[in-house]
């Protein structure tokens, strides 16, 4: 019969009008602002800078060896590098950015730059809403619009931030142990250095 | 296709039209918004409502993707990739994958393989299901199967967004594995997913595929025969609408494939009717694929151990990788010449080389019927323009 195949399709219509109002798999429209669905933990937008401590221009992580800047695709990634050294997290002295700036104009959030960072400084952000009627300012993020606490990174990251910690953790105590054993063979070497002519082979040898 | 050498359409009658009074109508179709069917324009010639002459007219969308390959290194092509089919970027970025793994010669651990299968099917689910929407939307049923397919595309898109971090520009695959493991729960949540798809193309089916509008749209329009299809060397599910048998899954049994048991659906008249059947049956296929590949899947490394991710230089060479992607037969082929960027990148785009039957498929047709026909195609510009 003509017409049977339309009628069908208009039950299965009316089967989802009225059973949008009895089963929430069938209503998935949100209100967005109003209400937002919950972060999904592994989503990326925009790469920031994580600091640790409170002070972002003591903690920040990056050292600008400037391999992002480098393995960049679209090339968004502008770094200079400082002329001193100031220790980093593990109390090894280190250079650090005096210019960092990201164009997210430009950049993709292809997350190669987190991917290279061997230092874990660079990750990738999940706020979006980050309109603005500035096209050219507004869009090219510095070194301060950029660093963000380790805490931040805790909250949106939690699971990754969490290994990245531990590591962080893991390589502290091995540089501590390292500078006790070296604090220790100097003491050794002193105590030897009473002694003169102990003293002496050490300074030969 | 040169379009700036080309001549303008001829606008005079043809001698053998016995109505001397009469003379066509050049009509531009295009260039419409992205998200529809992408910025594309044909230049249609009209007699009546008949088409006499089409011309596709694309290149809008060209951001010049192989020449800035050349500048990159290996692993900065691959979220570029992303970009060339944006509605499937995983399937994109499998095919470049493996190119390079051909290149350089690097094994893939077996979990990587299954994660790749997962995905790679799950992207061909989801872009099945938004062609068949949009392709209803362009037939005039405004709306309605087009949020029901994208209700169900978003729950993939979701499933995308907790593995990967985003929803279409994943920038997955790496060369010898994938970039992450599945997150705690993930793969339930996948098996979730993939358990509810069959309803949604039950539904689907009941809503649409004895709808008499539909068959009268779509039925005996836009015939491709088969010796067209293989001579055009189109391929995917519009070669195999035509009743070509050839699935790279089956021909080249890439990857995993040869452990799966699936069927390879045929058209007979190749029509857009049998276009947009083929997808809802291929859909089913790739249902029975992730449920085989879900049950297999082993726990393991996702990434080949002595694959370096910086500072990456396969020895000199030329390699050919291909997959059977959700619109056909996508390809890349890169030469080495032992330096950190490859010497030439080239794709081989299904959307471009599917896309030059259109006007053979067009000529003889209505106006209205261009714009299904134009659908049934599944074209994504960002890879027909590149």
């Amino acid at each position: 019969m003509i017409g049977e195949g339309i009628l069908k399709g208009l039950a299965e219509t009316a089967r989802n009008f009225f059973g949008s109002y009895v089963n929430k798999d069938r209503l998935t429209t949100v209100q967005f602002p109003e209400e937002r669905l919950p972060q999904i933990e592994a989503t990326r937008d925009f790469p920031f800078l994580v600091y640790d401590g409170t002070d972002w221009q003591q903690g920040l992580r990056c050292v600008s060896c400037q391999i992002c800047e480098k393995e960049c695709p679209p090339k968004c990634i502008y770094i200079e590098k400082s002329k001193d050294k100031k220790p980093d997290a593990t109390g090894k002295p280190q250079s650090y950015p005096t210019t960092f700036n990201i164009d997210i104009s430009v950049c993709m959030s292809c997350q190669i730059c987190v991917e290279v960072c061997p230092f874990d400084a660079i990750k990738m952000d999940v706020a979006f809403e980050l309109s603005t009627d500035d096209r050219f300012g507004g869009l090219l993020l510095n070194r301060e619009q950029l660093a963000k606490s380790n805490e931040y990174y805790n909250k949106i990251h939690p699971t990754e931030a969490a290994a990245v910690d531990a590591a962080f953790a893991e390589e502290r105590a091995k540089a501590e142990a390292k500078a006790r054993q070296a604090a220790e063979a100097k003491a050794a070497a002193a105590a030897q250095t009473l002694t003169p002519g102990a003293g002496e082979t050490t300074r030969v040898q | 296709m040169s379009v700036l050498t080309e001549a303008p359409v001829d606008l005079t009658p043809s001698q053998s039209d016995d109505r001397t009074d009469s003379q066509l109508l050049e009509v531009s179709m295009g260039p419409q918004h992205p998200s529809t069917h992408g910025v594309f324009r044909m230049d249609v010639a009209l007699d009546g409502e008949r088409v006499v002459k089409l011309k596709p007219v694309f290149g809008y969308l060209h951001r010049n993707h192989e020449k800035i390959a050349e500048t990159e290194s290996y692993l900065g092509c691959m979220p570029y990739t992303d970009r060339l089919d944006y509605i499937c970027s995983i399937t994109n970025n499998w095919a470049y994958a493996l190119a390079v793994e051909k290149l350089a010669g690097i094994q893939v651990p077996e979990r990587a393989e299954y994660l790749r299968v997962i995905t790679g099917e799950l992207t061909r689910l989801q872009n099945h299901a938004g062609l068949v929407g949009f392709l209803m939307q362009d037939m005039g049923a405004s709306g309605t199967p087009l949020m029901y397919a994208f209700r169900e595309r978003e729950k993939i898109l979701d499933l995308f967004e907790a593995l990967t971090g985003a929803r279409m520009m994943c920038n997955y695959m790496r060369f010898g594995g994938c970039r992450v493991d599945a997150p705690a729960g993930w793969l339930q949540q996948a098996q979730k997913v993939i358990d509810a798809f069959p309803r949604f193309l039950d539904e689907f089916e009941r809503l649409l595929v004895s709808n008499e509008i539909l068959m009268a749209r779509t039925q005996g329009v836009g015939v491709v025969s088969r010796e067209q299809a293989v001579n055009a060397g189109i391929s995917g599910p519009m070669a195999r609408a035509s009743g070509v048998n050839y699935d790279l899954r089956k021909v080249d049994k890439y990857g995993i494939y040869d452990r799966f048991s699936f069927r390879v659906p045929l058209g007979e008249n190749g029509d857009v009717y049998d276009r947009y059947m083929l997808r809802v049956l291929e859909m089913r296929e790739s249902v029975e694929i992730l449920k085989q590949a879900m049950r297999d899947v082993p726990s393991g490394p996702i990434m080949d151990p002595n694959t370096k991710t910086r500072g990456f230089r396969p020895k000199a060479g030329e390699a050919y990788g291909r997959i059977e992607g959700p619109k056909g037969e996508l390809g890349f082929y890169l030469i080495s010449d032992g330096s950190s960027n490859p010497y030439r990148f080239r794709v081989r785009p299904p959307s471009l080389i599917n896309l030059t039957l259109l006007e053979d498929m067009c000529l003889g047709q209505n106006v209205a019927d261009i714009v299904i026909i134009l659908g049934s195609v599944d074209i994504v510009l960002g890879e027909v323009d590149r």
